[in-house]
Protein backbone atom coordinates (compact mmCIF):
# COMPACT_ATOMS: atom_id res chain seq x y z
CA UNK A 1 0.00 0.00 0.00
CA UNK A 2 2.93 2.20 0.83
CA UNK A 3 4.47 1.64 -2.56
CA UNK A 4 1.14 2.05 -4.46
CA UNK A 5 0.51 6.03 -2.50
CA UNK A 6 4.26 7.17 -2.94
CA UNK A 7 4.33 6.33 -6.61
CA UNK A 8 1.76 8.95 -7.16
CA UNK A 9 4.64 11.18 -5.91
CA UNK A 10 3.37 11.93 -2.33
CA UNK A 11 5.64 11.03 0.56
CA UNK A 12 4.48 8.13 2.75
CA UNK A 13 5.85 7.56 6.36
CA UNK A 14 5.12 3.54 7.23
CA UNK A 15 4.49 3.69 10.93
CA UNK A 16 4.57 0.14 11.93
CA UNK A 17 5.89 -1.83 15.05
CA UNK A 18 7.95 -4.75 13.12
CA UNK A 19 10.68 -2.64 10.93
CA UNK A 20 12.12 -5.88 9.08
CA UNK A 21 8.71 -6.56 7.27
CA UNK A 22 8.47 -2.87 5.97
CA UNK A 23 11.71 -2.98 4.98
CA UNK A 24 11.14 -5.95 2.82
CA UNK A 25 8.23 -4.52 1.70
CA UNK A 26 9.81 -1.46 0.40
CA UNK A 27 8.94 1.50 2.68
CA UNK A 28 10.81 4.16 2.21
CA UNK A 29 10.37 6.57 5.68
CA UNK A 30 9.91 4.39 8.43
CA UNK A 31 9.46 5.19 11.71
CA UNK A 32 9.13 2.37 14.58
CA UNK A 33 5.67 1.97 16.61
CA UNK A 34 5.46 0.36 19.97
CA UNK A 35 3.19 -2.59 19.84
CA UNK A 36 1.32 -4.66 17.52
CA UNK A 37 -2.02 -4.54 18.87
CA UNK A 38 -1.06 -0.35 19.90
CA UNK A 39 0.93 0.83 17.45
CA UNK A 40 0.48 4.36 18.75
CA UNK A 41 -0.43 3.85 22.36
CA UNK A 42 0.35 2.01 25.42
CA UNK A 43 -2.69 0.88 27.68
CA UNK A 44 0.13 0.67 31.03
CA UNK A 45 0.15 4.03 30.94
CA UNK A 46 -2.15 6.24 32.24
CA UNK A 47 -4.22 9.21 29.40
CA UNK A 48 -1.83 11.71 29.23
CA UNK A 49 1.24 10.15 29.26
CA UNK A 50 0.10 7.89 26.70
CA UNK A 51 -0.98 10.53 24.43
CA UNK A 52 2.54 12.29 25.18
CA UNK A 53 4.02 9.18 23.42
CA UNK A 54 1.58 8.96 20.76
CA UNK A 55 2.44 12.53 20.12
CA UNK A 56 6.13 11.81 19.99
CA UNK A 57 5.72 8.93 17.24
CA UNK A 58 3.42 11.37 15.39
CA UNK A 59 6.15 14.64 15.54
CA UNK A 60 8.59 12.18 14.39
CA UNK A 61 6.35 11.20 11.41
CA UNK A 62 6.61 14.77 10.37
CA UNK A 63 10.02 14.92 11.05
CA UNK A 64 9.79 12.00 8.21
CA UNK A 65 7.85 13.43 5.78
CA UNK A 66 10.01 16.67 6.21
CA UNK A 67 13.15 14.92 5.27
CA UNK A 68 14.61 13.96 1.47
CA UNK A 69 15.64 10.57 1.72
CA UNK A 70 17.89 8.49 -0.81
CA UNK A 71 16.59 5.34 0.35
CA UNK A 72 14.78 3.51 2.56
CA UNK A 73 15.39 5.08 6.02
CA UNK A 74 14.20 4.01 9.10
CA UNK A 75 13.44 7.33 11.41
CA UNK A 76 14.37 6.39 15.32
CA UNK A 77 14.99 8.02 18.45
CA UNK B 1 20.23 -47.11 14.22
CA UNK B 2 18.60 -44.80 16.69
CA UNK B 3 16.05 -42.38 15.24
CA UNK B 4 17.67 -38.61 14.29
CA UNK B 5 16.06 -35.91 17.21
CA UNK B 6 13.67 -32.96 15.54
CA UNK B 7 13.12 -30.04 17.27
CA UNK B 8 9.64 -28.26 16.36
CA UNK B 9 8.21 -24.46 16.45
CA UNK B 10 4.79 -23.25 16.44
CA UNK B 11 3.43 -20.58 17.63
CA UNK B 12 0.15 -20.04 19.79
CA UNK B 13 -2.24 -20.82 17.79
CA UNK B 14 -1.08 -23.99 16.59
CA UNK B 15 -0.26 -25.15 19.80
CA UNK B 16 -4.03 -24.87 20.89
CA UNK B 17 -3.59 -22.33 23.42
CA UNK B 18 -5.40 -19.47 21.75
CA UNK B 19 -5.64 -16.98 19.04
CA UNK B 20 -4.69 -13.31 19.20
CA UNK B 21 -5.59 -12.76 23.06
CA UNK B 22 -2.83 -15.07 23.59
CA UNK B 23 -0.31 -13.61 21.26
CA UNK B 24 2.33 -12.46 23.98
CA UNK B 25 2.74 -15.73 25.59
CA UNK B 26 6.63 -15.73 26.03
CA UNK B 27 8.30 -19.15 24.93
CA UNK B 28 7.95 -22.52 26.63
CA UNK B 29 9.29 -25.98 25.69
CA UNK B 30 7.44 -29.12 25.72
CA UNK B 31 8.32 -33.22 25.08
CA UNK B 32 7.28 -34.34 21.57
CA UNK B 33 5.20 -33.41 19.64
CA UNK B 34 2.35 -31.12 20.08
CA UNK B 35 -0.56 -29.80 17.60
CA UNK B 36 0.78 -30.12 13.62
CA UNK B 37 3.62 -31.91 14.95
CA UNK B 38 2.03 -35.14 14.89
CA UNK B 39 1.24 -35.10 11.20
CA UNK B 40 4.79 -34.53 10.93
CA UNK B 41 5.86 -36.67 12.75
CA UNK B 42 3.96 -39.54 11.45
CA UNK B 43 5.73 -38.60 8.05
CA UNK B 44 9.04 -38.76 9.21
CA UNK B 45 8.56 -41.64 11.73
CA UNK B 46 10.70 -44.13 9.75
CA UNK B 47 14.07 -42.48 10.75
CA UNK B 48 13.34 -39.19 12.59
CA UNK B 49 11.26 -38.43 15.28
CA UNK B 50 9.58 -34.65 17.05
CA UNK B 51 11.90 -34.75 20.52
CA UNK B 52 10.31 -31.58 21.47
CA UNK B 53 8.36 -28.94 20.48
CA UNK B 54 8.75 -24.72 21.10
CA UNK B 55 5.95 -22.78 21.51
CA UNK B 56 5.88 -18.96 21.82
CA UNK B 57 3.01 -15.95 20.92
CA UNK B 58 3.45 -14.35 17.55
CA UNK B 59 3.63 -10.84 18.84
CA UNK B 60 5.67 -11.92 21.72
CA UNK B 61 8.43 -13.17 19.77
CA UNK B 62 8.26 -10.07 16.80
CA UNK B 63 8.47 -7.19 19.60
CA UNK B 64 11.10 -9.16 21.74
CA UNK B 65 12.85 -10.81 18.61
CA UNK B 66 16.17 -10.59 20.01
CA UNK B 67 15.52 -11.94 23.66
CA UNK B 68 12.77 -14.50 22.28
CA UNK B 69 15.97 -15.75 19.97
CA UNK B 70 18.30 -16.23 22.91
CA UNK B 71 15.80 -17.94 24.93
CA UNK B 72 14.60 -20.40 22.32
CA UNK B 73 18.22 -21.20 21.53
CA UNK B 74 18.78 -22.23 24.64
CA UNK B 75 15.68 -24.36 24.92
CA UNK B 76 16.69 -26.24 21.84
CA UNK B 77 19.70 -26.75 22.47
CA UNK B 78 19.49 -28.90 25.68
CA UNK B 79 17.20 -31.35 23.49
CA UNK B 80 20.75 -31.85 20.87
CA UNK B 81 18.39 -31.76 17.70
CA UNK B 82 19.41 -33.16 14.42
CA UNK B 83 17.20 -30.88 12.47
CA UNK B 84 15.02 -28.10 13.12
CA UNK B 85 11.30 -27.35 12.04
CA UNK B 86 9.74 -24.11 11.99
CA UNK B 87 5.76 -23.86 11.05
CA UNK B 88 4.40 -24.16 8.87
CA UNK B 89 3.20 -20.48 8.98
CA UNK B 90 1.28 -20.65 5.37
CA UNK B 91 -0.17 -17.01 5.20
CA UNK B 92 0.21 -15.72 8.84
CA UNK B 93 2.50 -12.52 8.51
CA UNK B 94 3.94 -12.20 12.37
CA UNK B 95 4.23 -16.19 12.50
CA UNK B 96 6.09 -16.47 9.43
CA UNK B 97 8.95 -13.87 10.23
CA UNK B 98 8.64 -15.72 13.44
CA UNK B 99 9.63 -19.01 11.95
CA UNK B 100 12.08 -17.46 9.32
CA UNK B 101 13.97 -15.75 12.24
CA UNK B 102 14.22 -18.51 14.79
CA UNK B 103 15.10 -21.24 11.86
CA UNK B 104 17.98 -19.09 10.68
CA UNK B 105 19.48 -17.86 14.29
CA UNK B 106 19.27 -21.83 15.13
CA UNK B 107 21.29 -22.72 12.01
CA UNK B 108 23.88 -20.09 12.47
CA UNK B 109 24.17 -20.88 16.46
CA UNK B 110 23.27 -24.64 16.08
CA UNK B 111 24.91 -25.51 12.82
CA UNK B 112 22.25 -28.08 11.91
CA UNK B 113 19.85 -28.18 8.97
CA UNK B 114 16.55 -26.10 9.29
CA UNK B 115 13.81 -25.54 6.93
CA UNK B 116 10.16 -24.15 7.31
CA UNK B 117 7.41 -23.62 5.26
CA UNK B 118 5.20 -20.50 4.62
CA UNK B 119 3.37 -19.08 1.35
CA UNK B 120 4.41 -17.10 -1.20
CA UNK B 121 3.68 -13.75 0.02
CA UNK B 122 4.00 -14.10 3.89
CA UNK B 123 6.52 -11.22 4.44
CA UNK B 124 8.51 -14.00 6.47
CA UNK B 125 8.99 -15.95 2.78
CA UNK B 126 10.37 -12.78 1.16
CA UNK B 127 12.87 -12.05 4.51
CA UNK B 128 14.18 -15.66 4.36
CA UNK B 129 14.20 -17.46 1.62
CA UNK B 130 17.86 -16.82 0.68
CA UNK B 131 19.27 -18.13 3.93
CA UNK B 132 16.83 -21.43 4.84
CA UNK B 133 14.39 -23.90 2.98
CA UNK B 134 11.54 -22.73 3.11
CA UNK B 135 8.65 -25.21 1.96
CA UNK B 136 6.11 -23.55 -0.29
CA UNK B 137 2.81 -23.62 1.16
CA UNK B 138 -1.08 -23.09 0.17
CA UNK B 139 -2.22 -19.60 2.03
CA UNK B 140 -4.08 -21.21 4.59
CA UNK B 141 -3.74 -24.03 7.46
CA UNK B 142 -6.31 -25.96 4.85
CA UNK B 143 -3.60 -26.67 3.04
CA UNK B 144 -1.52 -28.46 5.89
CA UNK B 145 -2.70 -32.55 4.35
CA UNK B 146 0.01 -30.94 0.97
CA UNK B 147 2.46 -29.28 3.08
CA UNK B 148 3.69 -32.41 5.42
CA UNK B 149 4.43 -34.70 3.13
CA UNK B 150 6.75 -31.77 0.77
CA UNK B 151 8.36 -30.99 4.04
CA UNK B 152 8.75 -34.78 5.49
CA UNK B 153 10.76 -35.35 1.82
CA UNK B 154 12.89 -32.37 3.10
CA UNK B 155 13.55 -33.12 5.93
CA UNK B 156 14.48 -36.80 5.35
CA UNK B 157 16.61 -35.94 2.90
CA UNK B 158 18.64 -33.49 4.63
CA UNK B 159 18.81 -35.91 7.67
CA UNK B 160 20.59 -38.44 5.72
CA UNK B 161 23.08 -35.82 4.33
CA UNK B 162 21.75 -36.00 0.57
CA UNK B 163 22.29 -33.09 -1.72
CA UNK B 164 18.78 -30.95 -1.39
CA UNK B 165 17.54 -30.35 -5.20
CA UNK B 166 16.08 -27.55 -7.60
CA UNK B 167 13.57 -25.65 -5.71
CA UNK B 168 10.84 -27.22 -8.49
CA UNK B 169 12.13 -30.47 -7.32
CA UNK B 170 11.97 -30.26 -3.80
CA UNK B 171 8.90 -27.97 -3.41
CA UNK B 172 10.84 -24.83 -1.60
CA UNK B 173 10.89 -21.30 -2.61
CA UNK B 174 14.00 -20.86 -4.77
CA UNK B 175 16.69 -19.08 -2.63
CA UNK B 176 18.86 -17.51 -5.80
CA UNK B 177 21.59 -19.96 -5.63
CA UNK B 178 23.20 -20.82 -8.64
CA UNK B 179 24.66 -24.26 -9.18
CA UNK B 180 27.10 -24.84 -11.79
CA UNK B 181 26.07 -28.46 -13.91
CA UNK B 182 27.18 -30.12 -17.33
CA UNK B 183 24.15 -29.79 -19.40
CA UNK B 184 23.40 -31.61 -22.18
CA UNK B 185 23.44 -29.59 -24.66
CA UNK B 186 25.87 -26.91 -25.57
CA UNK B 187 24.48 -22.85 -24.85
CA UNK B 188 23.62 -21.99 -28.60
CA UNK B 189 22.26 -24.62 -29.00
CA UNK B 190 19.75 -24.37 -25.81
CA UNK B 191 19.30 -20.55 -26.84
CA UNK B 192 17.80 -21.77 -30.22
CA UNK B 193 15.76 -24.15 -28.77
CA UNK B 194 14.25 -21.56 -26.54
CA UNK B 195 13.98 -19.31 -29.61
CA UNK B 196 12.22 -22.12 -31.38
CA UNK B 197 9.48 -22.45 -29.02
CA UNK B 198 8.87 -19.04 -28.03
CA UNK B 199 8.16 -18.34 -31.61
CA UNK B 200 5.78 -21.54 -31.82
CA UNK B 201 4.11 -20.59 -28.80
CA UNK B 202 4.83 -23.61 -27.11
CA UNK B 203 5.65 -23.12 -23.18
CA UNK B 204 9.48 -22.93 -22.18
CA UNK B 205 11.47 -22.40 -18.65
CA UNK B 206 14.45 -19.20 -19.40
CA UNK B 207 17.35 -20.58 -17.47
CA UNK B 208 18.17 -17.02 -15.85
CA UNK B 209 15.18 -15.57 -14.74
CA UNK B 210 15.51 -11.50 -14.00
CA UNK B 211 15.11 -10.55 -11.05
CA UNK B 212 12.08 -8.63 -9.81
CA UNK B 213 13.19 -5.33 -8.28
CA UNK B 214 9.84 -3.78 -6.16
CA UNK B 215 10.89 -0.28 -5.34
CA UNK B 216 9.36 3.13 -5.66
CA UNK B 217 11.34 5.82 -5.47
CA UNK B 218 11.21 8.15 -2.29
CA UNK B 219 9.29 10.46 -2.97
CA UNK B 220 10.49 14.94 -2.42
CA UNK B 221 9.74 15.68 1.31
CA UNK B 222 6.99 18.03 2.43
CA UNK B 223 8.48 22.02 2.02
CA UNK B 224 5.97 23.41 4.48
CA UNK B 225 4.55 21.38 6.94
CA UNK B 226 2.14 24.21 7.93
CA UNK B 227 0.55 24.26 4.62
CA UNK B 228 0.51 21.00 4.17
CA UNK B 229 -2.55 18.44 4.13
CA UNK B 230 -2.28 15.44 5.81
CA UNK B 231 -4.08 12.24 5.33
CA UNK B 232 -4.35 8.49 7.67
CA UNK B 233 -4.11 5.50 6.14
CA UNK B 234 -4.35 2.22 7.58
CA UNK B 235 -3.66 -1.59 7.27
CA UNK B 236 -5.15 -1.87 11.00
CA UNK B 237 -8.95 -1.99 10.19
CA UNK B 238 -10.41 0.97 12.54
CA UNK B 239 -13.78 1.44 11.14
CA UNK B 240 -16.80 3.06 12.73
CA UNK B 241 -18.45 1.20 15.01
CA UNK B 242 -20.39 -1.60 13.77
CA UNK B 243 -18.09 -2.05 10.69
CA UNK B 244 -20.45 -0.17 8.18
CA UNK B 245 -18.85 -1.56 4.92
CA UNK B 246 -18.24 -4.70 6.96
CA UNK B 247 -14.50 -4.97 6.33
CA UNK B 248 -13.47 -8.76 6.46
CA UNK B 249 -11.38 -9.56 9.74
CA UNK B 250 -8.75 -11.53 7.42
CA UNK B 251 -8.31 -11.81 3.64
CA UNK B 252 -10.15 -8.35 2.97
CA UNK B 253 -11.64 -7.84 -0.01
CA UNK B 254 -12.38 -4.33 0.04
CA UNK B 255 -11.26 -0.85 2.38
CA UNK B 256 -13.11 2.26 3.97
CA UNK B 257 -13.71 5.87 3.07
CA UNK B 258 -14.54 7.81 6.42
CA UNK B 259 -15.23 10.86 6.88
CA UNK B 260 -13.75 12.06 9.89
CA UNK B 261 -14.67 16.19 9.90
CA UNK B 262 -17.02 15.88 12.90
CA UNK B 263 -13.36 14.25 15.18
CA UNK B 264 -11.26 15.40 17.76
CA UNK B 265 -10.69 12.31 19.23
CA UNK B 266 -11.87 8.75 18.07
CA UNK B 267 -13.59 6.62 21.29
CA UNK B 268 -14.59 3.53 22.04
CA UNK B 269 -18.06 4.66 21.36
CA UNK B 270 -17.63 5.94 17.72
CA UNK B 271 -14.77 3.23 16.21
CA UNK B 272 -13.47 0.31 16.04
CA UNK B 273 -11.05 -2.16 14.46
CA UNK B 274 -12.35 -5.08 12.32
CA UNK B 275 -8.62 -6.68 12.39
CA UNK B 276 -8.58 -10.06 13.33
CA UNK B 277 -4.98 -10.24 13.02
CA UNK B 278 -4.23 -9.21 16.27
CA UNK B 279 -5.81 -8.70 20.33
CA UNK B 280 -8.57 -5.76 19.25
CA UNK B 281 -8.86 -5.03 22.79
CA UNK B 282 -6.89 -2.21 23.15
CA UNK B 283 -7.81 -0.60 19.51
CA UNK B 284 -11.05 -1.40 20.69
CA UNK B 285 -10.60 1.03 23.72
CA UNK B 286 -9.36 3.73 22.20
CA UNK B 287 -8.50 3.36 18.48
CA UNK B 288 -6.27 6.67 18.46
CA UNK B 289 -3.79 4.03 19.03
CA UNK B 290 -3.95 3.02 15.34
CA UNK B 291 -4.55 6.14 14.11
CA UNK B 292 -3.72 8.96 15.85
CA UNK B 293 -6.70 11.24 14.91
CA UNK B 294 -6.78 12.63 18.31
CA UNK B 295 -2.94 14.10 18.19
CA UNK B 296 -2.98 15.15 14.25
CA UNK B 297 -6.48 17.85 15.19
CA UNK B 298 -4.06 18.71 17.98
CA UNK B 299 -1.43 19.79 15.81
CA UNK B 300 -3.92 20.93 13.13
CA UNK B 301 -4.99 23.06 15.87
CA UNK B 302 -2.03 24.76 17.07
CA UNK B 303 -1.21 24.97 13.31
CA UNK B 304 1.88 22.64 13.24
CA UNK B 305 0.44 20.64 10.09
CA UNK B 306 -1.76 22.56 7.88
CA UNK B 307 -5.06 20.44 7.66
CA UNK B 308 -5.77 16.98 8.49
CA UNK B 309 -7.73 15.52 5.56
CA UNK B 310 -11.53 14.72 6.42
CA UNK B 311 -11.09 11.02 5.22
CA UNK B 312 -9.14 7.89 6.66
CA UNK B 313 -8.58 4.97 4.40
CA UNK B 314 -8.93 1.97 6.40
CA UNK B 315 -8.73 -1.63 5.66
CA UNK B 316 -7.42 -5.02 7.55
CA UNK B 317 -3.89 -6.37 6.43
CA UNK B 318 -4.25 -9.62 7.67
CA UNK B 319 -3.96 -12.61 5.14
CA UNK B 320 -4.98 -9.59 2.63
CA UNK B 321 -3.34 -10.56 -0.91
CA UNK B 322 -0.36 -8.97 -2.39
CA UNK B 323 -2.85 -7.50 -5.19
CA UNK B 324 -5.56 -6.76 -3.23
CA UNK B 325 -3.66 -4.07 -1.42
CA UNK B 326 -2.01 -2.62 -4.78
CA UNK B 327 -5.64 -2.38 -6.24
CA UNK B 328 -7.08 -0.78 -2.92
CA UNK B 329 -4.22 1.29 -2.63
CA UNK B 330 -3.76 2.69 -6.55
CA UNK B 331 -7.75 3.63 -5.87
CA UNK B 332 -6.97 5.85 -2.61
CA UNK B 333 -3.75 6.94 -3.62
CA UNK B 334 -6.09 8.91 -6.94
CA UNK B 335 -8.67 10.22 -4.14
CA UNK B 336 -6.26 11.44 -2.19
CA UNK B 337 -4.55 13.57 -5.39
CA UNK B 338 -7.64 14.62 -6.29
CA UNK B 339 -8.00 15.93 -2.90
CA UNK B 340 -5.02 17.91 -2.79
CA UNK B 341 -3.29 15.86 -0.19
CA UNK B 342 0.70 16.26 0.29
CA UNK B 343 1.38 13.55 2.31
CA UNK B 344 0.15 10.62 4.03
CA UNK B 345 0.46 8.92 7.50
CA UNK B 346 0.36 5.10 6.97
CA UNK B 347 -0.29 2.96 10.29
CA UNK B 348 0.05 -1.01 10.70
CA UNK B 349 -0.03 -3.01 13.01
Amino acid sequence: MVKEIEKTGMPVVHICTVVPISLTVGANRIVPAVAIPYPLGNPELDEKDEKALRRKIVEKSLEALQTEVDGQTVFED
Amino acid sequence: MSKKRVVHYINQFFAGIGGEEKADIKPEIREGFVGPGMAINKAIDADAEIVATVICGDSYFNENLEEAKKTIIEMVKKHKPDLFIAGPAFNAGRYGVACGSIAEAIKEELNIPVLSGMYIENPGADMYKKSIYIIETGNSAATMRKAVPAMAKLTLKMLKGEEVGAPDEDKYIPRGIRKNYFAKDRGSKRAVDMLMKKLKGEPFVTEYPMPSFDRVEPSAAIKDLTKAKIAIVTSGGIVPKGNPERIESSSASKYGEYDISGFTNLTEESHETAHGGYDPVHANIDPDRVIPVDVLRDLEKEGVIGELHNYFYSTVGNGTSVNSSKEFAAEIAKKLQNDGVDAVILTST
